[in-house]
């Protein structure tokens, strides 16, 4: 599938830091081999192939269930406006809601210390050339943060239309993020993703005037797709369309 | 890739845990909209098996069709793709009845003799 993405790398290339720590990564494994007698038996499995994944998500979504923690998963592009919607978000809702983030890259710190400088508890998982996020990487970001009673933990994944749609990390839900600076057609390339997400953000709603993105269209493309999906058009740059994003934040917790 | 790790590691454990020492056939069950591309996954596993017990094992690979049922008329269908349009009204919204698992199947090993 993404063979020449290097998501083929070891386990321990992958690296959780909480900021102004530095933590160990992720354990590795390695498999031994003896070389075998020929005896051919069948031995039934029939378990998900992402059945350990999902058990390590259910145990984390236990986990924020019972400390009233709303667990976001930021999915989209690269470019698409994450962490500046991050930003934005922090700043508005600060002093009300509590918040902590997760945010996942290949590589640096970056992203992390943007969010760092809004003073909300944020721990980077740098996965290395892995293309996503699994539940794995967030349970080892939980044990190194806490979270408050009643708050909102946004995971921001790895810039990845593809990959990060089929692992579930424990979240309430996957909210995708396109801009209006990329193709409206894209829930239909990428159906997958908007068909795994709750929400749709359309951002940088600002820049409309001066492309030829189609609101409505992208609309029904992805809706084709989810029919479930709800959307809000925003701008996290000057603030348009935020109150309604904000609104149903709070209505989460 | 990360498929193909996932499928690797639940073999290897699955193997060991049975007392076999090398895995000669994975059999996995795939829905047609489960996200797999069956040539491309084959081509991972090859590389994601090396040094493990399934290394050289051969994948078998059983196809399991989309199938949906259409929330406005009720029509159930074969879905081509997450995309699919009822064929009986036209509507778009369409739950789907089977056709996403990802699921080893079982496993064929070779077992060891103690010396």
């Amino acid at each position: 599938m993404c063979d020449s993405c290097g998501c083929s790398q070891p386990a321990n290339s992958v690296t959780i830091t909480r900021l102004g720590q530095s933590g160990p990564g992720a354990a590795g494994q390695h498999h031994s081999h003896r070389p075998p007698r020929a005896q051919g038996r069948v031995v039934a499995v029939r378990e998900a192939v992402l059945g350990k994944n999902d058990g390590i998500a259910a145990h984390n979504r236990d986990f924020f269930r019972k400390r009233g923690v709303v667990a976001l998963n930021l999915v989209s592009s690269p470019g698409s406006g994450k962490t500046t919607i991050l930003e934005r978000t922090i700043r508005e809702l600060r002093g009300e809601i509590p918040m902590a983030v997760i945010e996942g890259d290949q590589q640096t710190m970056l992203d992390a210390e943007r969010i760092d400088a809004t003073g909300v508890p944020v721990v980077q998982v740098n996965t290395g050339a892995g293309c996503h996020l699994d539940a794995d990487m967030v349970h080892q970001a939980l044990h190194r943060m806490e979270l408050a009673k009643n708050s909102l933990l946004f995971i921001e994944n790895v810039g990845n239309l593809v990959c990060p749609a089929m692992f579930d990390l424990g979240e309430a839900a996957k909210v995708v993020i396109i801009s209006v600076t990329e193709g409206e057609d894209k829930p239909l390339k990428y159906p997958a993703m908007f068909d795994a997400a709750g929400l749709c953000l359309i951002n940088k709603t600002d820049l409309l005037p001066h492309v030829d993105f189609d609101v409505a269209r992208c609309r029904e493309y992805a809706l084709r797709v989810n029919h479930r999906l709800e959307f809000f058009e925003i701008s996290a740059r000057t603030g348009e369309g935020m109150p309604a994003w904000l609104a149903w934040l709070r209505s989460q917790i | 890739m990360s498929l193909a790790i996932n499928i690797v590691e639940l073999v290897s454990e699955k193997a060991q845990a049975a007392g076999g020492q090398k895995v000669t056939t994975v059999e996995l069950e795939a829905g047609t909209l489960s996200g797999v591309m069956v040539e491309a996954l084959g081509f991972c596993f090859d590389a994601a098996a090396r040094n493990t017990p399934a290394e050289g094992a051969r994948l078998v690979v059983r196809e399991i069709e989309a199938r949906g049922a259409c929330m406005g008329c009720g029509h159930t269908f074969v879905l081509e793709s997450l995309l699919a349009q009822c064929p009986q009204c036209g509507g778009y919204a369409v739950e789907t009845l089977q056709g996403r698992e990802l699921k080893v199947v079982s496993l064929t090993i070779d077992e060891y003799d103690e010396e």
